[in-house]
């Protein structure tokens, strides 16, 4: 069967074009490594933090930590900081969803 | 028969369809973590002595090793980028070895506990209170399926390991190595969360 | 127009790729023949479900046995319930006209992921193959009720395992249909075809495409652990483990609120569709309707627990899922205004499609009014768990996904089919099939307000009169059912010849031949206007 490219392009294929007029943004292998070493580092933190007794602030800190982690995975290993904000937006959105979840179960099991 | 899927690449396409998986893969392991935080809540003094018969050790170990194999598939994409498929092969292979040391950890952890009859369902385990009874079922259930993830991610770089192996991943041509990235991160990530929930609660 | 394309390239029923007969179809990734593919499945597992929901009413008739016992009417309900809401109305109108119209609505070749669409039939196709497998093997079919609620359902000798399972992997076709969708929209607008200037079907697939996404993984993980508790004894949900059932239907419910949402948005969508077309007027309040669509995809993730409002959920709970549950009906409330205001000094042509719609306004808002009964606190107490509950969700699901439906189908019949449906026996079947529904569902209300209780197969005898009017109401629905269904496929065979835009329509669709090429445009049109620009 022919297929014939239409005449008018559309979106995707221009955008596409657009990329290859971009430079495609590389991340340097120094700056995996030095992340690397943060979260190894903000790990140990993390372990250490908590053989101290802190009674509720443990885990508050532990969880910090975690978020501080994940916030650093999502924006250079899987390239958030340089990709379109909307990114972002999504997974802030689909995390604030899930928090919500968790809020509205906890006001049934916090109050009973 | 559909010729317009063959003839157009659509990367932004691709790697925005992956994303959206992933928001399935977070909303499906907050249903587990909703039940950790009832169960947590009701039953603090169980769970914080319960965390303390695990190996933070094997724990922390663990989570560099994940952190590192993240890095090192990141790293795997700089390569590709830069043409340099020596490089990305071996950093790839090294991501695949990295996952298996996990499995291996992970399997000698849940040994211990089966050899000592700590499993979900386990009479020992019942008779050790309610408190402990949760705590291991979310452990064996988050963890285990936290692990089926880690084999999948394994598969999925293992398949790009071998596409970039044949030339079918280039310089130009890479999100499928991207994309295997974006689910091993996101597997790590999850990791990043239920190491302090499970290990560091103490 | 378009008659000199219609000689020139084969439709997307005749074409001829690589595979031949049933193969041509099941492994087809076009949009369009995936379509039909779902439409047949779902046409089969209404058909199904409809005829055990009719075995139900038979045995409602009277009190006591009528023509089954108590251990079969919980798995006749049960099935109903699971074939109903995971194999028909969930996938319903996205798996159908979404997949059908919403590349062509939009001015693309196809979704996003053609394969991926095709794997998500086939995912269908097995998750309804465990369902049936469920009520064959083992010690007897499943009678928790669709909503598997523990502890019984990790108790129950019924075969649980398929059914469950079943219904995780008919999740998991939901998702990836919602995934496919939200791409295609994002990423395969026509040039010119901004988000403001798109038909409110697609934003509705849209909307449906968020939920279908981010709440189906609650219930899978959730089936999961019921797997668990069945196999392993794990706890989560067993009170002599330490686990609370309370927590599943927290978990149930998060989920399958969404999905009643995933249910009606589509629906409301081609109802706009149908209102805008038969009214040759533009939708009042474009921008209102699409504020209102992504609310209440919004809202709705946070108004699950008015399911559970006399489970012991604390008294914080209660209230503020009353408060959401009433905040959640205001943009259903904005919808049906605009919808109206449409009509309005419209020059309506009355067709089949449009009074589906107008009968869907009707039903809806009775539906809605009975839900918000519902959502108040102290009226719950006393309706919860009787027919009054069981009214309200017939009337705002099969009354608004249902004819939503039946109005889709009949709108988009000749650009699928390349025909006119009989317009006759459509608005004969659609009024016998009327009346049998609010003959069927209306005593349903009285019923449960005097205290009826739902998923008994035995009542006292002061419900018996209400039953018999209920019971002969599932005959006359029946019978209209089964006249507008006749007719659709009659028509496939003797309607006469459609052209490209049989109703005067202003979207995308009615500008391609009917049916439509494979690739659905010859050229990718380029957008200078609204959807619904007639004058």
């Amino acid at each position: 069967m022919d297929f014939s490219v239409p005449a008018v392009l559309p979106y995707h294929i221009k955008s596409r074009a657009k990329m290859d007029n971009e430079k495609t943004h590389i991340i340097p292998y120094k700056t995996i490594l030095y992340v690397l070493a943060l979260l190894i580092t903000l790990t140990l933190t993390s372990v250490a933090v908590t053989q101290i007794y802190l009674g509720t602030l443990t885990v508050a800190i532990a969880l910090v930590i975690a978020c501080i982690k994940s916030s650093f995975v999502l924006r250079i290993f899987m390239h958030l900081k340089f990709e379109n904000k909307i990114y972002i937006l999504a997974v802030v959105a689909v995390v604030l969803v899930l928090c919500f979840v968790i809020i509205l179960t906890l006001l049934d099991y916090l109050y009973r | 028969m559909n010729m317009a899927a063959d003839t157009h690449r659509d990367d932004l396409a691709s790697k925005t369809g992956m994303w959206l998986f992933l928001f399935t893969e977070m909303l499906l392991f907050g249903g587990l973590f909703v039940v950790y935080t009832v169960y947590r809540y009701r039953n603090p003094e169980a769970f914080h002595l319960a965390a303390k018969e695990l190996s933070v050790f094997i724990g922390t170990l663990n989570t560099i090793i994940l952190l590192t194999s993240s890095a090192t598939i990141a790293m795997s994409i700089t390569a590709i980028q830069k043409n340099n498929k020596k490089l990305a092969l071996v950093l790839a292979g090294i991501t695949i070895l990295l996952g298996l040391a996990f499995l291996v950890n992970k399997y000698f952890e849940w040994g211990e506990h089966i050899r000592e009859q700590i499993y979900p369902g386990s009479s020992v385990l019942a008779l050790r209170g309610q408190g402990d009874v949760l705590f291991y079922g979310l452990y064996f259930f988050m963890t285990g399926l936290h692990a089926l993830h880690i084999i999948i991610g394994l598969v999925f770089i293992g398949i790009v390991t071998g596409k970039i192996t044949r030339n079918k991943i280039t310089f130009d041509n890479y999100v499928l190595l991207e994309n295997s990235g974006l689910y091993w991160h996101l597997v790590d990530m999850i990791w990043i969360f239920l190491f302090p929930l499970f290990y560091l609660i103490t | 127009m378009n008659a000199q394309k219609d000689i020139a390239e084969p439709s997307y029923l005749e074409y001829k790729g690589k595979y031949k007969g049933i193969f041509a179809w099941i492994f087809s990734t076009d949009h369009k023949r995936i379509a039909l593919l779902y439409l047949f499945s779902i046409l089969t597992f209404f058909g199904i479900g409809a005829t055990l929901g009719l075995l139900m009413k038979i045995e409602l008739i009277a009190p006591g046995k009528t023509i089954m016992d108590a251990q079969s009417y919980n798995a006749f309900f049960t099935l109903h319930g699971i074939i109903m809401i995971f194999a028909v109305v969930i996938p319903g109108l996205p798996a159908v006209f979404g997949n059908f119209l919403l590349p062509i609505m939009i001015g693309a070749k196809d979704v996003a992921f053609p394969r991926i669409n095709l794997l998500s039939w086939y995912l269908y196709v097995t998750g309804v193959t465990l369902v049936v497998i469920s009520q064959f093997a083992g010690q007897g079919p499943p009678d928790t009720g669709w909503t598997f609620y523990a502890p019984y359902s990790f108790r129950t000798t019924g075969t649980m395992l398929p059914a469950v399972f079943g219904a995780f992997v008919l999740g998991f076709s939901s998702i990836l249909t919602g995934l496919n969708f939200l791409v295609t929209i994002h990423r395969m607008r026509a040039p010119g075809m901004t988000w403001l200037k798109m038909p409110l079907f697609p934003w509705t697939l849209y909307a449906t495409g968020w939920v279908q996404l981010l709440a189906t993984p609650i219930i899978g993980i959730t089936l999961l652990m019921i797997v668990a508790e069945r196999t392993l004894h794990i706890g989560f949900f067993d009170p002599t483990l330490g686990g609370d059932p309370l927590l599943y239907q927290h978990l149930f419910w998060t989920y399958s609120h969404p999905a009643v949402y995933i249910m009606i948005l589509p629906a409301m969508g081609a109802i706009s569709e149908i209102i805008t077309a038969f009214s040759h007027k533009t939708i009042f309040g474009y921008k209102f309707m699409v504020a209102s669509v992504l609310a209440i995809a919004f809202v709705g993730y946070f108004v699950w627990g008015h399911h559970m409002f006399t489970s012991g959920m604390s008294g914080t709970a209660l209230y503020t899922f009353s408060l959401l549950t009433f905040i959640v009906a205001i943009p259903s409330a904005i919808k049906v205004f605009n919808w109206i205001s449409t009509m309005h000094q419209g020059s309506i042509d009355l067709q089949t499609p449009f009074y589906w719609a107008m009968a869907f306004i009707f039903v809806f808002m009775i539906g809605g009014f009975s839900g918000l009964i519902l959502g108040s606190l102290a009226a719950n107490v006393h309706l919860h768990n009787t027919h009054f509950v069981v009214a309200h969700f017939h009337f705002i699901v099969f009354g608004g996904t249902g004819f939503a439906f039946f109005g889709a189908m009949h709108y988009w019949f000749p650009k699928i089919t390349g025909r006119m449906y009989d317009k006759t026996w459509a608005n004969i079947g659609l009024v016998i099939f009327f009346i049998g529904f609010i003959t069927l569902y209306g005593p349903m209300f009285y019923l449960g307000f005097k205290g009826m209780p739902r998923r008994y197969f035995d009542y006292d005898e002061i419900f018996h009169a209400g039953n018999i009017v209920s019971s002969m109401g599932s005959l006359v629905l029946y019978s209209g059912l089964a006249i507008i269904i006749i007719n659709l496929f009659a028509s496939l065979k003797t309607g006469a010849k459609a052209n490209s835009n049989p109703w005067g329509g202003k979207t995308l669709e009615w500008t391609i031949p009917s049916p439509p090429p494979v690739e659905n445009f010859e050229e990718i049109p380029v957008i200078t206007h609204g959807p619904y620009h007639y004058q």
